[in-house]
């Protein structure tokens, strides 16, 4: 049998099954992969005792023979998600040291279908970023390097620990959270699969807020199959979050076995065609319509007039909501807490201390476009336009049933390039964004390697929710890529 | 659009966030560059158009209102800043505070 670390979510449950192994050998087969890629700091936190204690629990139901989907699953968890007794800082200073008293409902759902953690990953601060560099905790290095060039390349974000964890092989599948891209876009950079569900697929309790009527949990794995497994475990209606959607979950992994896209309609967007993608990455896309055609699908041109606006809107709704939401941070009833000679100054040292510069520049434009005479100039006229793209991808799914698009406008880039213009690293997330803006399920699935030997990927956008035809067309395109390339080492 | 300093300074003040002074001019910069570019948006008709209020089409149910949790004062407390304190110590979910150093004279 190949090494546990190797298996795919899929193998390892009918492994476990098989009795092959046990959750406890496959947990301690995967931390040590924890320990020997630690270098790359995808985790914030490890809890091997945690993970240990949880394999031997889920052993003890297999006997039983009350295994679940994910029974003895190892995962890994964005430090975005509150878990309870474990430390939980969403990247920031200001919450370090939190320990959490409760559990959100995305990981209280893997957790009841058998899975265990074995650490909490790295991310931008709060969700905000597209590099992983903006975490207090240190950036995450992407397992992928360029040809015959040694530079440390970002693994993309905010979930860039999530996906270098599952690209370096130290977990089969973790969990993300995609407000504007950030599941798909460090996807993409390491050459694995990651999908974020449409709004209200999986529930937001317990993950910390950074911009809430875009906020969605999702997962990351290896192939599309393990990706449909994780999300039919993570979703469901939950009455804690007022925005979760209050419907069944369809059988998402039959979906994903299911690459028969024979009469599908494919929309190729004429507005995604933008100068800065690089050559490779529109020669990828139209490579990728060749995939689906052969498959069997049919490609169909359609319009989004409105999508170079999606990015400009999307930077006043999201740091609007996040200058609200983290507003909360005052330093009075937990996390960081700097002294003042009155209350205010004690709100400003705290803040002022506890958050990192990204965090901090988006607070300020969150709180410019609200102030008293700009609601109507930044905020009102965001969520017109957002309404004006929501419309134009409706009436692009009345002649298709997915879009394809690439999924970032170039591979991985490394520390410290294009991290001195603010503007051009949103630019990072201009195919993700007008997805995210509508609401709709978007995935990113492996493709091919560029010239420098770096992965590209190729995202799907589906109609709200509806992730089996989503996970369809994802498992087509993975079939007819057959990406297996592995990063040098991992 | 062009912020000056001294609009990063009232827009910090306003966000309760200490922002050194040698960072406003920077920061201004910055923040400039990015309302520029969103200025494009006004190249947007938008004057019949209703601002979109949740992405989701799904009706939202209302829940019973009713009790579904409780009992768990200790763990409601246990991140108080200035520590947990109890009415009765010997029933922890009898209830008690939650406190905080002193924030008022």
């Amino acid at each position: 049998m190949a090494a546990l670390t190797d298996l795919t979510i899929a193998q390892l449950t009918s492994a476990l099954a098989d009795k092959e192994a046990s959750a406890v050998e496959v947990a301690d087969a995967h931390l040590a992969k924890l320990d020997e890629h630690r270098a790359l700091n995808a985790f914030i936190t490890e809890t091997p005792d945690k993970a240990r204690d949880m394999a031997k629990a889920s052993d003890a139901r297999r006997a039983k023979g009350e295994a679940g989907l994910l029974e003895g699953v190892p995962l890994a968890i964005k430090d975005l998600f509150c878990t309870e007794g474990v430390q939980t800082t969403a990247a920031s200073k200001i919450l370090e040291g939190f320990v959490p008293q409760y559990e959100s409902t995305v990981t209280a759902n893997l957790w009841k279908s058998g899975a265990v953690m074995v650490g909490k990953t790295n991310l931008d601060e709060f969700a905000m970023g597209s590099s992983n560099m903006t975490s207090h905790f240190g950036g995450v290095e992407n397992p992928w390097k360029r040809k015959g060039d040694n530079r440390k390349l970002v693994p993309g974000g905010s979930s860039g620990g999530s996906a270098a964890a599952v690209a370096a092989y130290m977990v089969p599948g973790s969990t993300g959270t995609d407000t504007g891209g950030s599941i798909r876009q460090p996807a993409a950079f390491c050459g694995i699969v990651g999908l974020k569900p449409t709004y209200g697929r999986c529930s937001r309790w317990g993950v910390v807020a950074f911009a809430s009527s875009l906020d969605q949990p999702g997962p990351f794995a290896r192939t599309v199959e393990d990706t449909a497994l994780l999300l039919q475990a993570m979703s469901g209606h939950d009455p804690k979050d007022s925005t979760s959607a209050p419907l069944p979950v369809p059988d998402f992994a039959a979906a994903a076995r299911n690459p028969d896209i024979r009469g599908m309609k494919v929309g190729i967007p004429r507005e995604y065609r933008v100068d800065g993608t690089s050559e490779e990455i529109v020669a990828l896309w139209s490579k990728g319509m060749d995939m689906l055609k052969s498959a069997g699908a049919e490609p169909v041109e359609v319009s989004l007039p409105h999508t170079k606006y999606a990015l400009p809107a999307y930077y006043i709704v999201a740091p609007a909501e996040c200058s609200s939401n983290l507003a909360r941070y005052d330093g009075v009833r937990f996390g960081l807490r700097v002294p003042g000679k009155d209350l205010t100054e004690l709100y400003e040292n705290t803040r002022g201390a506890g958050f990192g510069k990204e965090t901090r520049r988006r607070i300020l434009i969150g709180t410019y476009v609200l102030s008293a005479g700009y609601y109507d100039a930044y905020y009102k006229k965001a969520q017109q336009i957002r309404a004006l793209i929501a419309r134009d991808f409706k009436q692009a799914f009345e002649k298709c049933d997915v879009l394809l698009t690439p999924t970032a406008p170039t591979a991985a880039f490394a520390a410290g390039e294009q991290m001195d213009d603010p503007v051009a690293m949103y630019l990072n997330d201009m195919f993700t964004i007008p997805a995210s803006m509508a609401g709709l399920p978007g995935i990113s699935v492996p493709v091919s390697l560029d010239k420098d030997g770096l992965p590209l990927g190729l995202q799907l956008i589906g109609r709200s929710f509806d992730e089996e035809t989503l996970l369809r067309a994802a498992a087509a395109l993975e079939k007819a890529a057959s990406f297996s390339a592995r990063a040098a080492g991992y | 659009m062009s912020l000056d300093k001294e609009t990063v300074a009232r827009i910090a003040r306003l966000a309760r966030l200490k922002v050194p002074e040698e960072e406003l001019a920077p920061l201004a910069g910055e923040l400039s560059g990015i309302f520029a570019w969103i200025e494009q948006l006004n190249e947007v008709d938008t004057s019949n158009v209703e601002p979109m209020s949740s992405v989701s089409d799904v009706t939202l149910p209302m829940r019973a209102d009713k009790v579904t949790d409780g009992g768990i004062a200790a763990k409601v407390l246990a991140n108080a800043p200035g520590g947990a304190v109890f009415i009765d110590p010997s029933d922890k979910n009898a209830g008690g505070f939650f406190t905080v150093p002193k924030v008022v004279e």
